[in-house]
């Protein structure tokens, strides 16, 4: 295998949903998953996974903190189609039904090493004043037929969306093999070839 | 003097002669300074000096030629900067004085001109030639002259001013030489002097007095007046005041001399009656009516006026033009028409239309910068001076023409050593001798330049100085600063001693020069001395002999005395030479090296001039200054560009910067048609909100041909505006006298002027030939401007514009394409000759993109790796779900791409494996191609996304919802009859392989036939028992009850079991006993997407069906032998099909659940099988209902998980229909949809062009084939039923497959026909249309039925009863069957109405089909909306070939060969054979099926075939398919399962028969049997 070359390349991803901070929202859990292209295939992990619920920290940060870890390895031939993690926010509303909170979605970072990413959340709107009242009156937001949806640019157009928080991740990422198949994801990408170096010019 | 006084005396003189050349005295000058250059050796005195101190009438010549002859000495020595050439008006003229000065100037000389040409018009006299000898320099602004032109002449120098003005006066001494000048009356110097110098803007008859005073006044007086009012007052007055008062003062002095009536005739102001005015004007002017011009008048004689909006072509909104100025247009084009040519194009263009081609000039106005403004404060105007002077420093000190002449003249000098050296002299002595003198002649001329340049030098760094000191000590005084400039003098030490040594020599090499030359001058002199005297001795003696004659004759001519003083004078003695004096000399040298140049040792000073200081904020400024700022910051200004006088563009408004600058940067293109004939900007200001004043014209040069955008520089225009303003805050004003002194003394006028940058230049075209108009529309001008390149004159006037010929020229000329003046023309002509002028015959958008293209197209499409991504991204349907395309082209397998090559191969290659018949395969081919542009127009519009694609979101809830949910909170929890409640519906995007589930649900089934009794070959068939197929229940009294008596008592009639298959996977149910069986069983049939994509428009395209099959099992004791009954069973199951039902799965789909009783499909001759009927007729049950053949089974199908089925496209298509009919049905549709939503309503269907039709147009009579027709002559009913088998049998293709849920696409008959496919509305229209044709009353009924859905059925009315057709199976039901197929019944539709139905039931059983009642029925066309007639779509009438019958039997053949391969490929364990005997018989037996339509032949056929294979356990049946292509006859053949026998000696038999209808519509008849041979 090794003396052929690889043929596959592979991205392992660990890290946390670390926190979220939603201002309005207590009680608040989360769910994610990955879209990514035809040419990727997870070997490994979790494709999905839904956190506990968590309430707002007393302190003035007011933080809600999941910790909820994220480990999946990656394997593909193609850097098109990249992963995105989709988080997707739910929370009890008034009267104690989840609605959603907040959806949001970013890329895995790239070039190997340890990475943390704060993503703006929002929730589609209601596409008039009554559908919002109704929607709220009887606990049923809009939605998005799939979470998915907010990973693709496709039909965007037709959506109305609000911001809502923020979630921020911890990624550490290794990627396997990259470099053999030509794809350069940076300088950090180099040391899994020629070996770690101290880089020059370091004060010890 | 020292130094420092010196300079200042310079700077004043420089003041001093500025002022002098304005012709309006030098007095204004401090005493001293004046006195000092009285002192001057040389009799330069200024003309007004003359004027004023030479007042003798006597001698008038003599100022003239003082004044001529003093000029050439003064330019070389005093006067040198003035005697420069003509001042380029960029370097000089930046002085707003001096504008200002030579505006004046102009003014004077116009009407001094005008003065004069009146002279010369009253005085007819030829000029004295007195006036002609002051020289050649007169001759150019003679009399002649034309008084404009001189006006126009911008650059008239000091001396042709002073010049005319001496000349002016001479003409007023010339009139005044004649009569004689009375006592005590002003001179005429004086006159004039007065009139000019002492300008009083009183009329003309209080000047009248002063006047009188004057004669009686003394010169002296005058003088006096002179002194005290200084000139610079005179300048103050406005130019008009000057014009007056210089004219009237000479009007004045004519009538004073001679009657004034003479001259000046006084007559009453003209005056024309408005009456006569108007005459007049109607005479000149056109002025066209208002009045509406009539149609006739504007069009050629016999023709009729187009109305293109009428004739439905495209008119733009027409711009808004008032009615009355439309008259005057057209009024005056049609009186006109010759005058006036309309050239259609934008506003820039400007030309009189008919030049071909459009030129371009690119004019860009990049901004403008006042060098004097009215709002300058006096720290401004010295800062403008100040700017201006370093500028022309800068400009100097870059030429450096001091040093150059310096060391030029260090170069001759030593020229000139070299050359009076003797030793090296090679040449002959004279030759070296004139070289020498011309070497030293040189010299002379050297140094008297180089003197000149340093003096100017030195001049300018004093001013330089003189100015800043004066603009720091006003920035003292006044406490404040308005501008940033800052000049620095640095200085740069010198070494003194050499400096100084340098300095004598310098000196005593001059003075030796000069000596030298002085000698050879003596000599000269000497010379002309000598023969000067020898000649007057001569004359002397000649003189004295005269004088002896002469003496009486003095007192006859005593007149001649007069005449001879100049005879006289001429031979003086003449004075001996002077020999020159060294002393004199070397003072001369010394005064004048230390005036111009640099004391020895004395430190370089170099000024640089910056923007460094700071100004003083407003806050701290007075008052008046602020104000000062603020009306700066209220002005702006704006340029219009004027072409040829006219305006066609003007800048933007653009405010006044507090330096004065203005930046526009601003392009404009003038396409133009000719050569500009001139090119003006004009400068206007605005101040606040108040109005615009035109500040000034601005006249630009037309550029060169070889100035080309890109190329031409930015040049500097200068301004000056006579406008008077004055301001009442710190601003100087413009045109209004200002002080900077403290008392107000030394007084300034300044006009406002400045300069506009701009560079014109033509635009170059978009193949790099520069848009120039030819050459033939230039004027002279023009080409004066290109002689330098002489280009013209060689090779014609056809012009630069021709290139080529150019390029010849210039080669054949051989012009130096080094010399830079040639740079730009060579340049063009490398452009124009090197490409060769290519013209791409294409056109690129995008190019870049080869920038981007990161692999070459070949290798894209070499690599099979990038190839197969791009046919993903394409969504090609082979790769649309490929994943993980490898990383690597050597991991992609070659047999990817193989059926994907093989389909694009097969597209254009009919293909005639599958399809026998060329022309279905052409067909196919055909539907293919349609489907995949349809396919690919939904994949399309598949990326259109609407709100609910994305978003679930709850509706909001209406009032009847509300209600009703509160309904439900009373509702009971548990309901005694629960309500089926909805599923939820799943979107087909994420889901994966066994995800879906196909539920069938077989609940029973009806009448399946049973077995019959093991007849032996012996037995005859009894005639008595029911076919099975026998139609009409007219005979359930005549069966017999015995045959049950056939069947052994143990024996169950018959034991079903079904059995469904779906995409291979295969389940049955148990099995049941007896004809009427009941399974209740549920079988779960997991579903599998194509290539796993299971997006909506992959499910809609599945073709799958799932077949439900109704076998018998069939127990046979396989017990050879009797004896071993007891100890064993041994029997063999065997299955024998009975028939099925097909439901293809898009039914499924799209109904979400299929649920009801459908006919099985059962062939027409069961072998074995007959129907019984006896037990439910015996039992009386159910015997009212009109027996249908055939038996049911009642299924329920579904999905689990309920998938939400594709819309349709939502693209609207367009119509030819009436709008108003459109609308029409939109809102028939509407009112439908509203009272019954689930009711098909159907008014516009769309053709296969993608047009929307309305559906009626689609029924017409049209003639069924005359076959048909000929069949059965005599039975209607027959001939009906035919007709429709013939419908039938053309294939069934549903559009829900073929375009995958888009839309229905309705085809005429004529195109259904050809391409031998449609679904049920296509099979509908066809035979409806057949039975218009044959006199029945026929409708299209939109329902629904099972198991096809919403379908179309053909509804006839017989003479008293109504009849259901359905089209695809060319089966009828009466009206009130229970087993019609159709369940609901949503519009009718006519040929010429649409009738929807508003019945409470849609039931077919429970409706009246009386269209005629609108209680029952809706009707489209009513009173209020009439049927407007609409033609149809279809053909006048069908046409039908006859089908080939040899080519039917060839396919009969290959039909049969192959479908028996396949059936031995099914049987691959066993030996498969084939019962040639039994082949035949059933082939003989087909055509007869054929002819009877599959009725009544089972006995005979029985009773034939147990003749012929008695021997034999026979179980098999006829297929009867239309025949459309191969595979559903194999399919159709397996699933039968025929195959599946696998006892040892069995053998088959199979036979094809294809009977051929006209159009090629063929019936194929497939026999399968097999036979076991019985023991």
């Amino acid at each position: 295998m090794a003396a052929a070359g690889p043929s596959v390349f592979l991205l392992m991803v660990n890290g946390q949903v670390e926190s979220a901070q939603f201002p309005e929202y207590d009680d608040l859990y989360c769910k994610y998953c990955f879209v990514y292209g035809q040419d990727w295939a997870p070997t490994a992990g979790l494709e999905e996974g839904i956190s506990q619920i968590t309430s707002k920290s007393r302190d003035v940060r007011q933080a809600l903190v999941w910790n909820f870890p994220i480990d999946v390895t990656f394997k593909s031939t193609n850097p098109y189609g990249w992963p995105q993690i989709v988080l997707s926010v739910y929370g009890p509303d008034v009267f104690g039904n989840d609605v959603v909170r907040g959806y949001g979605a970013v890329h895995l970072p790239f070039s190997p090493g340890r990475h943390k990413r704060t993503i703006p959340m929002f929730v589609p709107e209601s596409t008039s004043k009554l559908q919002k009242f109704t929607s709220w009156f009887m606990g049923r937001r809009p939605e998005y037929t799939d979470p998915k949806v907010v990973a693709q640019g496709e039909g965007r157009e037709v959506t109305r969306v609000r911001s809502q928080g923020f979630v921020t991740l911890l990624f550490n990422v290794v990627t396997k093999d990259m470099r053999k198949l030509g794809y350069d994801t940076g300088p950090s990408d180099t040391q899994g070839v020629s070996g770690p170096s101290p880089p020059p010019g370091r004060p010890l | 003097m020292n130094p420092k006084e010196e300079k200042v005396k310079i700077i004043t003189e420089e003041f001093d002669e500025n002022d002098e050349d304005a012709g309006v005295g030098g007095q204004k000058k401090t005493s001293k300074m004046a006195r000092q250059k009285r002192k001057k050796p040389l009799p330069a005195a200024g003309p007004e000096e003359m004027v004023s101190e030479n007042p003798h009438l006597g001698n008038q010549p003599e100022p003239l030629q003082e004044d001529s002859d003093t000029r050439p000495l003064s330019m070389t020595t005093r006067r040198g900067p003035r005697s420069l050439p003509p001042i380029p008006s960029a370097s000089r003229t930046g002085f707003a004085e001096f504008s200002m000065r030579e505006r004046m100037r102009e003014k004077l000389q116009a009407a001094r001109s005008k003065a004069e040409s009146t002279l010369l018009q009253e005085i007819p006299t030829p000029r004295p030639r007195r006036l002609q000898s002051p020289g050649e320099k007169e001759l150019e602004t003679e009399f002649g002259a034309e008084p404009g032109e001189e006006a126009q002449k911008t650059q008239q120098e000091d001396d042709s001013q002073s010049r005319s003005r001496v000349k002016f006066r001479d003409s007023v001494r010339k009139i005044k030489t004649k009569p004689p000048v009375p006592p005590g009356f002003p001179s005429a110097e004086e006159a004039y002097n007065f009139f000019t110098f002492n300008f009083d803007p009183e009329p003309e008859e209080s000047e009248e007095k002063p006047k009188a005073k004057n004669r009686d006044g003394t010169t002296q007086e005058e003088e006096e007046g002179e002194e005290e009012e200084p000139p610079v007052q005179g300048i103050h007055k406005t130019d008009e005041q000057l014009l007056i008062s210089a004219t009237e003062a000479e009007a004045f002095l004519w009538g004073l001399d001679h009657a004034a009536a003479d001259f000046v005739a006084v007559r009453p102001a003209d005056y024309e009656s408005a009456h006569v005015r108007l005459q007049m004007e109607k005479e000149l002017l056109f002025v066209p009516s208002r009045l509406t011009v009539p149609t006739y008048k504007k069009l050629p004689e016999n023709v009729q006026p187009r109305y293109l909006e009428d004739e439905g072509l495209y008119i733009g909104t027409r711009p808004d033009v008032p009615r009355t100025c439309q008259n005057i247009m057209e009024n005056r084009l049609l009186t006109q028409e010759p005058a006036v040519k309309y050239v259609h194009r934008s506003q820039h263009m400007i030309g009189s239309g008919d030049s071909p081609g459009n030129f371009q000039l690119d004019i860009d106005i990049s901004g403008l910068i006042f060098t004097h403004h009215p709002c300058f404060s006096r720290e401004h105007v010295l800062a403008a001076k100040l700017a201006q002077l370093y500028d022309q420093y800068l400009a100097r000190h870059q030429r450096n023409k001091a040093k150059f002449l310096t060391d030029k003249l260090q170069a001759l000098r030593n020229a000139v050593q070299t050359g009076l050296n003797p030793e090296k002299t090679h040449k002959s002595l004279d030759t070296t001798q004139k070289t020498i003198n011309e070497y030293k002649s040189e010299i002379r001329q050297t140094r008297k330049l180089r003197d000149a340049e340093q003096e100017k030098d030195r001049m300018l760094l004093k001013t330089i100085i003189k100015v800043w000191k004066e603009m720091k000590s006003l920035r003292e005084f006044q406490r404040f600063t308005n501008t940033p400039l800052k000049l620095v003098l640095r200085k740069e030490k010198v070494d003194q001693k050499a400096d100084e040594e340098a300095y004598e020599a310098e000196i005593q090499a001059e003075i030796s020069e000069l000596l030298e030359e002085h000698m050879e001058e003596h000599e000269q002199k000497m010379e002309a001395y000598r023969a000067a005297y020898q000649q007057w001795k001569a004359w002397k003696k000649a003189q004295r002999a005269k004088k002896k004659k002469k003496k009486q004759a003095v007192e006859e001519h005593p007149e001649e005395e007069m005449g001879e003083p100049y005879p006289e004078e001429d031979p003086v003695k003449p004075v001996p030479p002077e020999p020159t004096d060294q002393a004199l000399m070397e003072h001369q040298v010394r005064e004048r090296a230390a005036r111009s140049r640099r004391r020895p040792g004395e430190p370089l000073l170099v000024p640089e001039l910056s923007l460094a200081g700071s100004v003083t904020p407003n806050e701290q400024c007075p008052r008046v200054e602020v104000l000062r700022r603020e009306d700066v910051k209220r002005r702006s200004i704006y340029l219009k560009v004027i072409f040829n006088d006219k305006e066609v563009s003007r800048t933007d408004s653009r405010p006044l910067g507090a330096d004065f600058r203005v930046h526009f940067g601003q392009i404009f293109n003038l396409q133009i048609f000719n050569w500009p004939e001139s090119l003006t900007l004009q400068v206007y200001e605005t101040v606040g909100h108040s109005g615009t004043t035109l500040l000034a014209e601005v006249f630009l040069p037309i550029p060169e041909t070889t100035i080309v955008t890109g190329r031409a520089p930015i040049e500097e225009v200068e301004f000056s505006s006579n406008q008077h303003v004055t301001l009442d805050h710190e601003g100087v004003g413009s045109g209004m006298p200002f002080s900077f002194e403290a008392d107000g003394s030394n007084q300034l006028i300044l006009m406002t002027s400045g300069k506009v940058s701009n560079s014109v230049a033509w635009a170059i075209g978009e193949n790099g030939i520069p848009l120039i108009p030819p050459l033939s529309q230039q004027n002279i001008g023009f080409r004066s401007a290109l002689k330098r390149a002489d280009a013209i004159s060689s090779i014609g006037t056809s012009g630069l514009t021709d290139l080529k010929k150019l390029a010849k020229w210039a080669a054949e000329s051989k012009l130096d394409p080094n010399d830079p003046n040639n740079a730009p023309l060579m340049q063009l002509i490398s452009v124009a000759t090197s490409g060769e002028s290519y013209v791409p015959d294409f056109f690129r958008l995008e190019q870049l993109q080869q920038e981007f293209n990161f692999v070459s197209d070949e290798e894209l499409n070499r690599s099979k790796r990038f190839r197969l991504l791009c046919l993903r991204s394409q969504e090609v349907p082979e790769f649309r779900n490929y994943k993980q395309i490898p990383a690597y082209d050597r991991e992609i397998m070659e047999k990817v791409f193989q059926d994907y090559e093989k389909r694009l191969r097969d597209r254009n290659v009919i293909e005639t494996k599958d399809h026998i018949d060329p022309h279905r395969a052409m067909v196919a081919k055909y539907l293919q191609q349609v489907r995949e542009s349809v396919i690919n127009r939904f994949l399309i519009a598949k990326h259109h996304f609407l709100l609910s694609d994305l978003i679930v979101e709850e509706e909001v809830p209406n009032i009847s919802i509300l209600g009703l949910s509160l309904f439900k909170l009373a509702e009971q929890k548990r309901p005694l009859r629960p309500r089926r409640k909805g599923r939820k519906k799943v979107t087909a995007q994420n889901l994966s392989d066994g995800d879906i589930k196909v539920l069938v649900n077989i609940i029973r089934a009806y009448d399946i036939p049973v077995r019959k009794p093991t007849a032996s070959k012996f037995q005859q068939p009894s005639r008595s028992s029911r076919t099975f197929s026998e139609k009409h229940a007219a005979s359930p009294t005549t069966h017999s009850p015995t045959h049950s008596a056939d069947y052994p008592l143990g024996q169950v009639l018959v034991r079903p079991f079904v059995e469904v298959s779906f995409q291979r996977t295969i389940c049955h149910t148990t099995t049941a006993e007896g004809p009427n069986p009941s399974w209740n069983e549920e079988l779960e049939l997991p579903f599998r997407a194509p290539s796993g994509d299971y997006s909506t428009s992959s499910l809609q395209s599945v073709k799958d069906d799932v077949f439900i099959n109704i076998f018998d099992e069939v127990l046979y004791d396989v017990l050879e032998d009797d004896r071993e009954r007891g100890s064993g069973i041994h029997t063999r199951i065997e299955r024998h099909w009975l028939g099925c039902v097909k439901i293809p799965f898009s039914t499924i789909y799209f109904q979400a659940k299929i649920d009801g009783t459908f006919k099985i499909d059962i062939p027409p001759v069961l072998l074995g099988y007959s129907k019984e009927r006896s037990m439910i007729i015996e039992r009386g049950f159910d015997s009212v209902r009109s027996l249908s053949e055939g038996s049911y089974i009642t299924l329920f199908i579904t999905m689990e998980p309920q998938l939400v089925p594709g819309e349709s496209v939502r693209e609207k298509f367009d119509s030819q229909e009436d709008e108003k009919l459109l609308q029409a049905t939109e809102k028939f549709q509407a009112e439908c949809a509203l009272k019954f939503p689930h009711r098909q309503c159907l008014t516009t269907v769309t053709d296969i062009s993608g047009k929307t039709v309305f559906i009626t147009r689609y029924l017409k009579p049209l003639n069924p084939p005359q076959e048909l027709l000929e069949a059965c002559p005599n039975n209607p009913q027959a001939t009906a039923e035919l007709v429709a088998r013939y419908v039938s049998l053309i294939p069934f293709l549903p559009d829900t497959v073929s375009f995958a849920g888009i839309c229905d696409l309705w085809s005429t008959s004529d195109q259904f026909l050809d391409l031998l496919a449609g679904d049920e509305e296509e099979h509908a229209v066809l035979l409806c249309n057949y039975f218009l044709s044959l006199g029945k009353k026929a409708w299209l009924v939109m329902g629904s039925a099972i198991p096809e859905g919403p379908t179309a059925y053909v509804l006839t009315r017989e003479q008293s009863h109504y009849l259901i057709w359905n089209p695809c199976s060319g089966h009828f039901y009466g009206q009130f069957d229970t087993f019609c197929p159709l369940k609901s019944v949503g519009c009718l539709i006519g040929p010429d109405n649409i009738w929807f139905n508003i019945q409470r039931h849609d039931s077919p059983l429970r409706i009246n089909f009386d269209v005629t009642k609108p209680k029952l029925w809706k009707s489209f066309f009513s009173r209020s909306l009439l049927y407007p007639g609409l033609s149809s779509v279809q053909p006048e009438e069908l046409i039908y070939q006859r089908t080939d019958k040899a080519a039917a039997a060839e396919l009969q053949d290959r039909i049969e060969k192959i479908l028996k391969e396949k059936i031995m490929d099914w049987r691959p364990r066993h030996l498969t054979r084939w019962n040639r005997y039994c082949t035949s018989a059933l082939r003989h037996f087909l055509p007869l099926l054929e002819r009877s339509r599959g009725e009544d032949v089972e006995d005979d056929h029985r009773g034939e075939l147990l003749k012929q294979l008695g021997d034999y356990r026979f179980s098999g049946f006829p297929l009867h398919m239309p025949y459309s292509e191969l595979k559903p006859l194999i399919e159709a053949v397996y699933s039968t399962g025929v195959h599946n026998i696998d006892v040892p000696n069995v053998e088959f038999a199979l036979a094809v028969y294809i009977h051929p209808y006209p159009k090629n519509v063929l019936s194929v008849w497939i026999y399968v049997a097999s036979l076991i041979r019985n023991r």
